[in-house]
Formats: C-alpha cells, structure tokens, sequence
C-alpha cells in the first residue's frame, strides 16, 4: 500500500525582478532544493521544507514570505489573534504585557491567546500524554520544517515524529471548543496564527484533514509588530490605564518555542538540537546508528529555536534572553500550575489532541524502478568523475553531484559546467589554479 | 571501503554511505533501515575484533550482497558468538558503547540469508543478502 503523496503548500517566494541568480541561497538551501534558470532561483516545490535558510542568505531582499491581507479579519465578528511567546520577545522590558494584549484588542482583535497555552492545556489534560509516537525516541513535532525534513529526507524516521498535536493547534482547538460552548456560531470565528516562520505558514496552508479549519489566517509577526508597536508609541497614556483580560501561560510552557523549552519540559532523558543543517547531521546519524537511551528530541530549523524564525524582526539571542529574564508579571510564576479546570474539555475536544499519522514522502529516488534508478546511478557516479569538483555553482545547480543528478534526470545539460568552459583557456586557467589545473579529465 | 582496526571514531560511514545510495534507488524505508543495521554491526565488529578489514556490496534490482571481510584473528566458536548476549569485547570498547553482546545476531535478525565463514586464527568473511521485495509483496507475485 503506497499512500498518496499530498502536495506541500509554500510560502516563500522569489521575486524575479529582483533576483540576480547570485547563487547563494541555493548553496544555503539545506535540502538542495532551488537551482538557478535563466538567471532567476527556482524552488522545487517537493524539496522545500519552508526553513527560511534562502531568505537570510539573499542579500538583494528577492525573496519574501507570503502574507494574508490584515483587514481579513474583520470578515469575523470574533477576531482571534494566537501568537508565540517570542512575540512577547520582541519589545524591550518597559512595555508590559498588557500594553501589548490591550494593543492587540486596539488594533482590531477581540480576544488574544499565547498559542504556548495549549501547552498547559495538555499538562491540565494528563501529564502523560503530552507525547506520543509509535517509536523512541520520540521527536517533536513543534518545528513544521523539520517534520517535512523528516518525511522528505529521512522517511525511516517518520514513526518517530510525536502525533500529539503542538500548542498552538490545541490553544485554536481550545478557542473553538471555548465559543461553540457559547453557543456562537463557527463561521463567526476567525482564528489567526501569528508565524514567526514561514514553515509555520505553509504547514497551516497545506490542505490537509488534520489541520484544515484550525486557523483562517495567518499574520506575519513583523507584521503585527509594526502595528502594536505603533499603538504604543501612540497610545501610551491609555495604555498605562488598560487592563485587558488575558488567560495567563506558565513560565514552562511560555518558554516552549526557544531552544531547549520544549525538552526540558518533557520527561525522561532529552536532546535538544537547534538550526536546520544541526539537524541534518544529527538526523542523519540518528537514522545510520540508532541511538540508546533518549526518550525526546526536540530539533528545531532556526538557530534559538522560534526566536530564530525569519519573522521575528529583533534579534534573536536576545528574544530568548528577554523571554527568560522578563520581569514576572502577577500572571506568571515559575510554580504555577497549568489551570486545572480546563473549562471547554468534551471528548470531542480530547479525541482531536492526536493526528493519526505522518507519511514518508521520500525525495531522493532517482527513479521509481529500482534498475533504471541503479542504471542512473552508476551514470551520476561517472558525471562526478568528469565534473571538476569545484562546486561553484555556476551551472544552476548547487553543486558538482547535483549538476550530475540534474543531467541524468534531464534537467540540466552537461555543457553547463563554467569550469569545464572555461578550461579551454589553458593560460588563464593556469594563472587561476596552477598545478592544481588539470587540462584533461 | 576499507575498515581500519581500532578506528572507532569512523564507525558507521560504510553504512552511512551505503543508506545514500539506496535512498537513491527508491528502496522502501524498512529495507534501508534492515541493511544499515546489519553493516553497522559488522563494520564495528571488523574495527573492534580484527586487524582490519573491508566492505564491498553489490546491488541489483532485486537485492543487495553485502561482503565483509577481514584479516583475522577470526572467531573461535561462532555458534556461542551467535549467542544474544555473548561478548568477548575489552571491558575498554564497552566503555566505547560497543561490545553488547548483539552483533551477530542482530546482523541474523536483519537479513534475508547471512553466510560466516571463520575459525581460530583465520580471515573472517561475511556475506549478506537483503532483497528489496518484501515477502509479502514476492508470494503475491508468484501466487
């Protein structure tokens, strides 16, 4: 039984305008996803994972995250924002959170909830089931750039990756159970994730059972930055007056979403690994040589986990440090217990905290047919031999193997290699490489 | 690849590289995972056990044979070897995290037909085979 690849949403996207085919964000891309044609980054929509690593790598601004219209919003008589804790994070000390709920109250939501509550929700629920997968150790499913990693690079692990669904699926789930409580109507709330990633974007955008109509938005964080902080810079005397209701988080689950948050708050021996190409080595040892002992891994594709994510406009070792060191507001204490009464729990609600599965959706068969991919195989082997080694780049594709894999699957030519061109000028290569140049193959 | 005495700290790269190329070959994920966990034991039992070694494989469309081979010292009784559990490995290559015991029939366990031939003071060589249909999948083909 085969199951039935579903597409991947995406969320970036390159300006063909402005890119100038430099090279850099295919050489940065850590699933080799993009290759440049005709002087413009393509990006392979079975390869990206969404991690955002092309973005920071563009120094010509080419490349942009997509983004839903805010006035959106208001086609919802219930306007709910559910944003990370790192959002917090990102205004300085001296604005309180209030300032910051009442703004987002100001600026057109209705209510406002940290998605890391779903976290306490979960503790509230049982203690024990905060994870759960059909093998350990179990990884978390927090970071969607590393659950599609998984799927289309390391398929064997899929049956590693926690089916429990993350916070901020639970808070919306929570959210929804909370107003049909109340008896309003469901097409009457919209919920809004506010992503400090693209990842995040994608994995709400992509249709699928598990996860359609848990959000009908997303707001990109640098987005919504610009508009609290402009209320507040604006509003401050009204500000200092407010007293918005907000449903506190507790200090664990608050810190969930910066590195090692997560795993500190699971049970049992725990790793914590942040920044995608970290991952990759460390996956990529995981699946060669199982490893003993770890009961949780929590890998992440930004460097200080979501502090890291391309969105956050400040700095990202001072997100983590402002979220740790942020004076303790009345709501939140280190000792505080998730609420206890989780008011809106039905079994419909429970029955829904777990996904069923995820499917492998491995990417790096040359063919579907075992002999024609072996055939290949051996062709990409004797390309590389012929291919200088160099890497440059040049050609289109991110490296010397895989202009080779590109040319066997007919994607790209081997006249493409610069290097190789540029070799019949013996003289020139000479002064360039010295000894080192080699005039034939 | 050769496999070098004592070279524990590159344990694992024959099987590493060995995952790459079926990874390429459309091979399901259980089968990469059997072949890997099978290599891996025999490239650490050649690096801790013998004077060196090395690894071969041949792929086909239906299967892989895995080769290894090494100089020696070979294994005295291998049906005790087999045991689950028995360990000749220094109390120094425990403290490695090798040497539990499980080796050889974890390689059993993994592969589809495993051939050993060895004695006191002679080459130990391996031989391995994995084939790429499950089982299911080759009796509904002939059924």
């Amino acid at each position: 039984m085969k199951p039935v690849k579903r597409p991947f949403h995406h969320a970036l996207a390159v300006s063909e305008a402005t890119c100038r085919g430099c090279t850099r964000c295919m050489k940065n891309c850590p699933t080799e996803a993009i290759r440049i044609i005709r002087g413009t980054a393509h990006v392979h929509p079975e390869l990206c994972i969404d991690c955002g690593q092309c973005l920071t790598a563009c120094p010509y601004g080419a490349i942009s995250v997509e983004q839903d219209d805010f006035s959106h919003i208001f086609s919802f008589s219930h306007r709910v924002a559910i944003f990370p804790a790192v959002f917090i994070g990102q205004f300085p000390e001296e604005i309180p959170e209030s300032w910051i709920f009442q703004s987002l109250l100001d600026i057109g939501f209705t209510h406002s909830f940290e998605s890391e509550f779903g976290a306490d929700i979960l503790k509230a629920i049982s203690p024990k089931i905060s994870t759960y997968a059909p093998r350990k150790p179990i990884i978390s499913s927090y970071c969607p750039a590393i659950v599609r990693l998984i799927q289309l690079k390391f398929p064997s692990l899929v049956e590693h990756i926690n089916l429990m669904r993350p916070p901020m699926e639970i808070t919306a789930l929570y959210v929804r159970e909370m107003f049909s409580e109340q008896g309003i109507d469901p097409q009457d709330v919209g919920i809004f994730f506010v992503t400090p990633c693209a990842a995040k974007i994608a994995d709400i955008k992509t249709p699928r059972s598990d996860k359609e109509h848990l959000f009908d938005g997303v707001i990109n964080l640098d987005y919504l930055f610009n508009l609290v902080y402009t209320n507040i810079s604006r509003n401050k005397k009204e500000l200092e007056q407010a007293d918005p209701a907000y449903t506190p988080v507790s200090r664990e689950s608050w810190l969930w979403s910066v590195h090692q948050g997560e795993s500190s708050s699971v049970p049992g021996r725990t790793l914590a690994v942040d920044e995608i190409h970290n991952a990759i080595e460390f996956l990529e040892q995981f699946e060669t040589n199982s490893i003993e002992g770890l009961d949780f891994l929590e890998l992440r594709a930004c460097s200080q986990g979501c502090a890291g994510g391309v969105l956050n406009p400040g700095n990202k070792f001072l997100t983590s440090e402002r979220l740790i060191y942020r004076p303790e507001e009345t709501t939140r204490s280190a000792s505080q217990e998730a609420p206890k009464d989780i008011k809106h729990r039905t079994k419909r609600f429970e029955r829904k905290l777990k996904i069923d599965y995820y499917e492998p959706h491995g990417t790096d068969a040359l063919d579907d047919d075992i002999g024609e991919a072996l055939k290949k195989m051996n062709e990409v082997d004797r390309l590389k031999q012929q291919l200088p080694g160099i890497d440059c780049g040049l050609c289109g594709s991110p490296s010397c193997s895989a202009l080779a894999r590109d040319i066997v699957q007919e994607k790209a030519s081997f006249s493409y290699c610069g290097v190789l061109q540029l070799r019949k000028n013996k003289s020139l290569m000479k002064d360039i490489w010295g000894n080192k140049f080699r005039t034939e193959n | 690849m050769e496999l070098t005495a004592g070279d524990f700290s590159h344990a694992g790269q024959a099987s590493s590289q060995i995952k790459q190329m079926l990874k390429q070959l459309n091979i399901a994920p259980q089968v990469i995972k059997r072949v890997v966990i099978a290599l891996y034991e025999a490239e650490v039992n050649v690096i801790a056990h013998s004077y060196g070694g090395k690894v071969t494989c041949r792929i086909n469309p239906e299967g892989i044979e895995i080769h290894v081979s090494d100089q020696g010292p070979g294994i005295e009784d291998l049906d005790l070897a087999m045991t689950d559990g028995f360990s000749t490995a220094s109390e120094e290559i425990r403290e490695m995290g090798f040497g539990a015991g499980m080796g050889l029939s974890n390689m059993k366990n993994n592969v589809d037909s495993l051939d050993i031939s060895t004695g006191k003071d002679s080459p130990t060589k391996i031989y391995m085979h994995v084939a790429f249909t499950s089982q299911g999948e080759t009796d509904h083909e002939t059924g």
